[in-house]
This record gives C-alpha cells, sequence and structure tokens, in this order.
C-alpha cells in the first residue's frame, strides 16, 4: 500500500508500458490511459508510453475538439516530463500510415518500428493496454 | 484489470471466469482491478434478465468465498455513477494508486478488453 511507502518512494522499481492503440477522442480509452499514466509515474516507476495504430492521433498537434463538445487533453502529453515521464515512443508503421512524421506531434518521441517495439515490449515487467 | 461492463463486452465474462480458474488451481490473486466501464461490475443496481448470468452477483460470490480484493477506481467509477451506496459486496472504492501497486507485487497483471 502506497501508506506504508517512506518519503524515497517503492522499493521495487518495475518497468511499466502503457501502449495507446485507440484515437483519441470517440471512445474514453485514450483520456483515462492518460490518467493511468501520471499515477504510475507519481508511483516513480519506469514508465514507458507507446502510441500504435490509431493511438498516434493522439498526439497529434492542432486538436480542435469544441465541434464534438470534448475538452482537448492532448497538452497533458506535454506535462508528462515534468512528471519524469520522457520515454515515449510512435510506431513507424502505425505513422507513415496516417501520413504522419514527428513534426506532427505535440510531444517529442522516440519513432520505432514494430520489430524494434516488439524487442522493447519483451523487455516490460508490466504492459497496460487500451 | 477489468475494462469493459458486464453486457457490451465479453470481456468481464472472461476475466471472472480466468480469475475463478486461477484460484481453483492455487494461484493466488492479488487483486481484481475495474476500470473503464468496467466499473459497472460493481453496480449492484443492475438486474440482469431471470436467464441471463449476473456478473455482479458472480463477483461478490467470489470475492466472499476466496477473499479476492475487487477494487473500482474511484475517478472512473464517479463519473460512472457508481457510489459507495450502490456498490455490490465485495467491492470498494479506490484510486488508481492500487492498480499501480498491484503490477508491483504480482508476478503477472493482466487486462480484459480491447
Amino acid at each position: 500500500m502506497e501508506e506504508e511507502w517512506d518519503e524515497d518512494g517503492p522499493e521495487v522499481v518495475k518497468r511499466f508500458m502503457y501502449v495507446n492503440r485507440k484515437a483519441p477522442y470517440g471512445t474514453v480509452y485514450a483520456l483515462e490511459m492518460l490518467e493511468k499514466v501520471l499515477i504510475a509515474a507519481a508511483f516513480e516507476q519506469d514508465v514507458h508510453v507507446v502510441f500504435m495504430d490509431d493511438g498516434v492521433y493522439q498526439l497529434k498537434k492542432g486538436q480542435e475538439t469544441k465541434g464534438v463538445n470534448m475538452k482537448n487533453f492532448s497538452p497533458t502529453f506535454r506535462a508528462l516530463e515534468g512528471y519524469d515521464v520522457e520515454k515515449l515512443y510512435a510506431e513507424k508503421e502505425s505513422l507513415e500510415a496516417r501520413g504522419l512524421t514527428v513534426d506532427d506531434l505535440v510531444v517529442p518521441v522516440e519513432v520505432l518500428t514494430s520489430e524494434e517495439l516488439k524487442a522493447l515490449m519483451s523487455k516490460q515487467e508490466v504492459i497496460l493496454t487500451a | 484489470m477489468v475494462n469493459e461492463g458486464p453486457f457490451q463486452h465479453q470481456a468481464s465474462d472472461s476475466a471472472y471466469l480466468f480469475t475463478k480458474a486461477a484460484l481453483e488451481k492455487g494461484h493466488e490473486i492479488y487483486r481484481v482491478f475495474f476500470y473503464y466501464d468496467g466499473v459497472n461490475n460493481a453496480n449492484k443496481l443492475s438486474e440482469p434478465q431471470a436467464d441471463d448470468r449476473d456478473l455482479v452477483k458472480l463477483w461478490s460470490a467470489l470475492a466472499q468465498e476466496h477473499k479476492v480484493d475487487l477494487v473500482v477506481c474511484v475517478a472512473a467509477a464517479l463519473r460512472r455513477g457508481i457510489k459507495d451506496e450502490i456498490l455490490a459486496p465485495g467491492f470498494r472504492i479506490s484510486g488508481l494508486g492500487q492498480l499501480i501497486e498491484s503490477g508491483i507485487v504480482a508476478d503477472r497483471q493482466i487486462t480484459f478488453g480491447d
């Protein structure tokens, strides 16, 4: 339990990976995933965040959401750095299939091929997807 | 982690059957965490038709029989009107920290949902 940890945080640090595969709006998965990422960071875990499939759209610059009556939460990705969440990855194939490059994204990411991503995933201890 | 409600999606059925099978095989289930629409698994006001399985009751029975810790995410729950007064027996509402903690403590963390 968190209360049992001292000020130095938990003794165990695991490699957590969050795999975002869904578009930012249309379903609630992306928004609630982001809330989950922020909590793991608060627990001082080794957090990796991956964007693939339609999940790469979560990072698209210039989101204008008034028309769908939703809050634009993409600026929050820029705040991740402040939580020491700096390991952000996007899948190369997913970006290319959607005509996107790193210049279209609100935060810097490391672009990995699906093969490289597979290798990174195999090193994780906890993987959460949505 | 259960990410879907009990009627729209098979995820909570799969999670329930997996949990039950794991317990029967002698494994320890540290916690079941309900997130997204999965929080609807805890709604005791749910009344499925008589010939349908009742997952809310099944989870409660599992919690009672095996002392499984069923945790509903507070932020996801409040959005969806799931509060203490409508919580089925065996469920408790707590924070996302409980999900991260179970990931740290358990050997495996498994996600049920899309």
